[in-house]
């Protein structure tokens, strides 16, 4: 789950994490109040799930009351890469002396934790790390003995900050790392850390992604949930327990496993056709599953067809075809049905298909020659 | 020979009296696996269908032999009950569970390295591990695999394990052995230990290899492969058009740079020397030609 700038903010705050006074505001009086109470100058800015928002004119920096109104009036409403903007985060605008960057994250590939810190935050770190990878100090750090304050002195003071960001910081950092651990969060990442003119070091922006696996032991997540922004399709989906992500082409896409899922999308495309959405019912493939599953693509306008891919292994191939008969008997469809079924008793499925089929339902031995019907079915490479 | 289990491997399932533990854990048996024992601290001295269970991995060791373990227990306990395996001597510790926390994966990977180096473990979230004929543990359907050599599969993706065992199957082919790795950020059993463990294998000639999207374990795997491996490697990568995933802010960028994408792990299979398919059924293909030239 990624958490929204003042959503990360509040995430920080748990962990002692210094950040700039402020708050979140979703009406301009409200970002009015906020920004009385921090003291202008203030910054107000776009709370969206995108980047890019600076560019686009959703972060302002306003001198006073009159032109904070006119900033979360203009902000408020606007549309960022078509994320509409709900709330602002209005802050007191700080006077910077030095911008830096600073994140942990998982190493995958070493298996560690991997802290990065960079004198040179604020720009494009992504550019930093192409054009001088030397200028990001990183630290591989064992999730088992997890971050001293010596080794996160010496890692410090490696960065090349100045010298006097370097307390700050390194208090900054170890409640970073906290959050990072006990927070359950994939990344943790602090673009730009600033140090103020006053000699404060502040987290000025909060990017979190929370570790869904880990909602169990963070009852305070809650509050989170209910801002991640999805289509309707995504948001029906959620409600049924299907993993679905939308896309735009005319085959919908029904399949058992994520792997699966993912390969039916890759022969759509080389039949020529265009995926609507990626579908995974998981390991199961029961009636009432199945039912959700083409109820939810059934909703989307652009779908002219429907791939149903699934692998009997446990759940053996004449359940899984009662379970397609059954569902297509609940569920009102727009579009025919392919459905290719192999594995356990996979015969014996597509004997009951057999019996039902019709222009509504055609049953295919291969992957390959399914993709290539539904893709026919739904207007051929046009799709 | 196959790698990691064969007939003589007892196991022991932590979660053997849940309704998971329990279904997976009977029909390994009835597969004709060792399934000795399972635990419950709170049913010691019952059975399950003939199979004692015991309090603590540590007392079936001691009372059945047991040297593997397969855990069916949910995400919150998988923590606990691994290092109850690695400390009750399992050298091989296979966990079904999905949904276990990053950050608890990341600890137990480097925990089990440091204190228990000669405990193997596999996942979490994988499909476990078979050898054809001999062994089955956890929940892949045992009619679908064919045994007796000479492929070896490794994958990352459950159903696409079932599928890659199931076109060899349909080819005729045997399987020595059968690991889903698993595709979580941290599992504890990487594609190179099992290619490695593949080429060591005097049973096993060719191995097929199925990956998918995110991470660089595939990368890795390319660059083990083009300095190790002397036997053929068949790959298939799913995900090519698979919508762009989560970007992990700009340290994920930082971390993986071009890697993660299906065209990048194709690349450096091919720059390899491993064939790599265009989807499931053609690495079938790719492979009974393989296994037709050795």
């Amino acid at each position: 789950m990624d958490l929204l700038e003042h959503q990360g903010k509040s995430y920080f705050a748990r962990f002692a994490i210094p950040v700039s006074t402020g708050g979140v505001a979703a009406t301009v009086e409200e970002a009015l109040d906020v920004a009385d109470g921090a003291g202008y100058p203030v910054v107000v800015k776009a709370q969206v799930h995108v980047g890019g928002r600076g560019k686009a004119g959703g972060v302002r920096v306003v001198a006073d009351r009159a032109e904070a109104e006119a900033a979360a009036t203009a902000i408020l409403g606007m549309s960022i890469k078509g994320h509409v903007v709900h709330t602002v985060l209005v802050e007191h605008a700080t006077d910077i002396a030095e911008e830096y960057y600073a994140s942990f994250t998982l190493d995958r590939a070493a298996k560690l934790h991997l802290g990065m810190l960079s004198a040179e935050g604020g720009v494009d770190i992504e550019q930093v790390a192409v054009d001088t990878p030397g200028a990001i100090a990183r630290l591989p750090i064992d999730p088992v003995d997890g971050l001293s304050e010596a080794l996160c002195r010496v890692w410090v003071a490696g960065a090349g900050l100045r010298e006097e960001a370097v307390a700050g910081t390194v208090e900054l950092l170890l409640a970073l790392y906290r959050c990072f651990v006990e927070g359950d969060a994939d990344l943790a990442e602090v673009n730009p850390l600033v140090l103020t003119t006053d000699g404060r070091v502040l987290a000025l922006d909060a990017k979190v992604t929370l570790d869904d696996n880990a909602a169990f032991r963070h009852p305070e997540w809650k509050e989170y949930e209910g801002t991640q922004e999805l289509d309707e399709r995504e948001r029906l989906a959620r409600e049924k327990g299907l993993q679905y992500i939308g896309l735009d082409g005319s085959v919908g896409i029904i399949a058992n496993g994520a792997g699966l899922a993912m390969s039916t999308l890759d022969v759509v495309n080389q039949a020529g056709g265009r995926p609507a959405n990626f579908l995974d019912i998981g390991g199961g493939a029961s009636a009432a599953v199945m039912a959700n599953a083409l109820e939810v693509i059934n909703t989307d306008e652009n779908v002219r067809a429907i791939f149903v891919n699934v692998f009997g292994g446990i759940t053996r191939g004449e359940e899984v075809a009662k379970g397609i008969v059954e569902a297509m008997g609940r569920v009102e469809l727009t579009s025919p049905l392919v459905v290719r079924l192999d594995g356990t008793n996979a015969a014996e499925g597509r004997a009951i298909l057999a019996r039902h089929e019709s222009d509504r339902l055609q049953s295919r031995a291969t992957m390959l020659d399914a993709a290539r019907a539904a893709v026919e079915l739904a207007g051929g490479g046009k799709g | 020979m196959a790698i990691f289990v064969d007939e003589t491997t007892k196991v022991v399932v932590q979660g053997l009296t849940g309704s998971q533990g329990r279904f997976y854990g009977l029909r390994n048996r009835d597969y004709g696996t060792q399934v000795v024992a399972g635990t419950n601290p709170r049913k010691a001295g019952t059975d399950i269908e003939g199979i004692p269970v015991f309090a603590t991995v540590g007392e079936a060791a001691a009372a059945t032999g047991a040297t593997a373990s397969c855990i069916f227990i949910p995400a919150p306990g998988v923590f606990g009950a691994v290092l109850e395996a690695a400390e009750g001597g399992m050298e091989l510790i296979v966990v079904i569970t999905e949904g276990v926390p990053a950050q608890d994966e990341a600890r137990l990977y480097n925990l089990l390295c440091r204190d228990f180096p000669g405990t193997r473990l596999l996942g979490p979230n994988c499909p476990g591990i078979i050898t054809p004929d001999r062994c089955n543990i956890g929940i892949t359907a045992g009619e679908i695999a064919l045994g007796g050599g000479p492929v070896g599969i490794v994958s990352r993706s459950g159903t696409l394990t079932y599928q890659a065992l199931y076109e060899l199957q349909q080819a005729g082919i045997g399987v020595t052995t059968c690991v889903g790795i698993g595709g979580d950020p941290v599992p504890g059993t990487s594609f190179i230990d099992c290619l490695a463990a593949f080429e060591a294998d005097s049973e096993t000639s060719a191995v097929m290899l199925i990956g998918e999207i995110g991470g660089s374990a595939e990368e890795e795997a390319a660059e083990y492969i083009k300095a190790m491996m002397t036997k053929p490697v068949v790959a298939y990568v799913a995900g090519l058009t698979a919508p762009p995933g989560r970007r992990m802010g700009h340290a994920g960028a930082i971390v993986s740079g071009s890697k993660g994408t299906a065209r990048a792990k194709i690349d450096a299979l091919r720059a390899a020397g491993a064939q790599v398919a265009a989807n499931p059924t053609e690495a079938g293909f790719l492979m009974a030609a393989v296994v037709a030239g050795l």
